[in-house]
């Protein structure tokens, strides 16, 4: 494709631009051969006016999709800082109970989320700002499409067929522009939609599976967890004995009983938030 | 005149504005035609501030069509050219 069209130094407001020109006259063009004719003049106002009122609620769809996708995405940023939390809180625990080899792999896990999250992240402005310009789209076309409806009745009102071809061409130009670029807008916004909602999912799979636990070490499984819970089990064991040895508990059924409360509080932390945004 | 940058809306951009405005798409151009992506992309968003600066945005009651349509800020070189090629603008 070749832009090299000839340019004219224009002395006016004609022809300001050739590249653009060319760019302009495609697109009204193009959005013009979307909406309907009819044979009667006054008919193809109303076939005009039906598209556009599709229009809007396809564009009100989109900026409902978009918000969808942009809350799940929020979702996820929670559920892995959750998984984080999860991640300190073992290292901690692993450190109190002497096993730095334990905590440097919660710490080397924990770590591997970072670039999860900031992806996330990236999307979610992304979403947002989709969100925030597919608004400003649908009040666009929102003002145009009651400006054509009252222009369509007063045409109706006022011309015959005959008569009213001139006005009805200007009403649909200026209208069928608006269509044109909000039709764009929403295209965009389904198609990020549609590409955050795949790799959401893959990460909902990826939470569900609690394979992300396994991050720097795939086929791992959650054995800081087994282990540590093992060697919690024990510990309270021993500490149980004691207390029934000596009639009072010993510091290590307190550490102990702290590390699981931890651990506990945050998965029923991470279910009240999910019952909070459904 | 007005001017429409797609995504945004419309814009009344006085006469006066024209040379500058005809400088910065000869950059725009120069660009497309170099398949300068970066270049690209910085000379359209210097010519859509200046149509937002120079303009006032339009009133979006009417029915008033644009005299000149610009891409949107975020449009590449690629994007571009697929519009001028493409069939359909109106989705569905």
């Amino acid at each position: 494709m070749s832009f090299a069209a000839p340019r004219s130094r224009p002395e006016g407001a004609a022809d300001p631009m050739s590249l653009w020109k060319r760019f302009t006259l495609i697109f009204k063009s193009k959005a013009s051969q979307a909406l309907d004719r009819a044979e009667d003049p006054r008919q193809t106002l109303d076939y005009s006016y039906q598209r556009q009122v599709e229009m809007l609620s396809k564009v009100r769809r989109g900026v409902a999709d978009v918000a969808t996708s942009r809350k799940r995405v929020e979702l996820q940023v929670a559920q892995l800082e959750q998984q984080q939390a999860k991640l300190s809180a073992q290292a901690q625990k692993a450190i109190d109970m002497e096993r730095e080899d334990l905590a440097r792999e919660a710490l080397t896990r924990k770590s591997g989320l970072n670039a999860q999250i900031a992806d996330l992240r990236t999307q979610h402005a992304n979403l947002q700002g989709e969100e925030e310009k597919l608004t400003l789209a649908q009040q666009r076309l929102q003002a145009k499409v009651e400006a054509f409806r009252t222009r369509k009745e007063t045409i109706k009102a006022t011309y015959t067929a005959a008569e009213a071809q001139t006005k009805i061409n200007e009403a649909l130009s200026g209208v069928s522009e608006e269509m044109g670029d909000v039709g764009m807008a929403v295209q965009r916004a389904e198609d990020k939609t549609a590409q955050m909602q795949a790799r959401a999912g893959a990460i909902d799979e990826l939470l569900a599976s609690g394979a992300l636990d396994d991050v720097t070490q795939p086929g791992g499984g959650d054995d800081i967890s087994r282990e540590l819970d093992s060697l919690s089990s024990a510990a309270d064991v021993e500490a149980e004995l004691a207390a029934l040895k000596g009639g009072k508990s010993a510091p290590e059924a307190i550490e102990g009983g702290e590390g699981g409360d931890i651990l506990r509080s945050e998965s029923e932390k991470v279910e009240s938030e999910d019952e909070g945004r459904s | 005149m007005i001017v429409r940058i797609l995504g945004e809306g419309q814009y009344d951009v006085s006469d006066a504005a024209l040379d500058r405005l005809n400088a910065l798409d000869a950059e725009v151009e120069a660009a497309v035609e170099a398949s300068d992506e970066p270049a690209f992309r910085a000379a359209l968003k210097t010519l859509l501030d200046v149509v937002r600066t120079a303009g006032v945005a339009h009133d979006p009651a009417t029915l008033d069509a644009s005299s000149v349509i610009l891409p949107s800020a975020d449009a590449s070189m690629v994007e571009v050219r697929d519009l001028l090629a493409d069939d359909g603008l109106i989705p569905g």
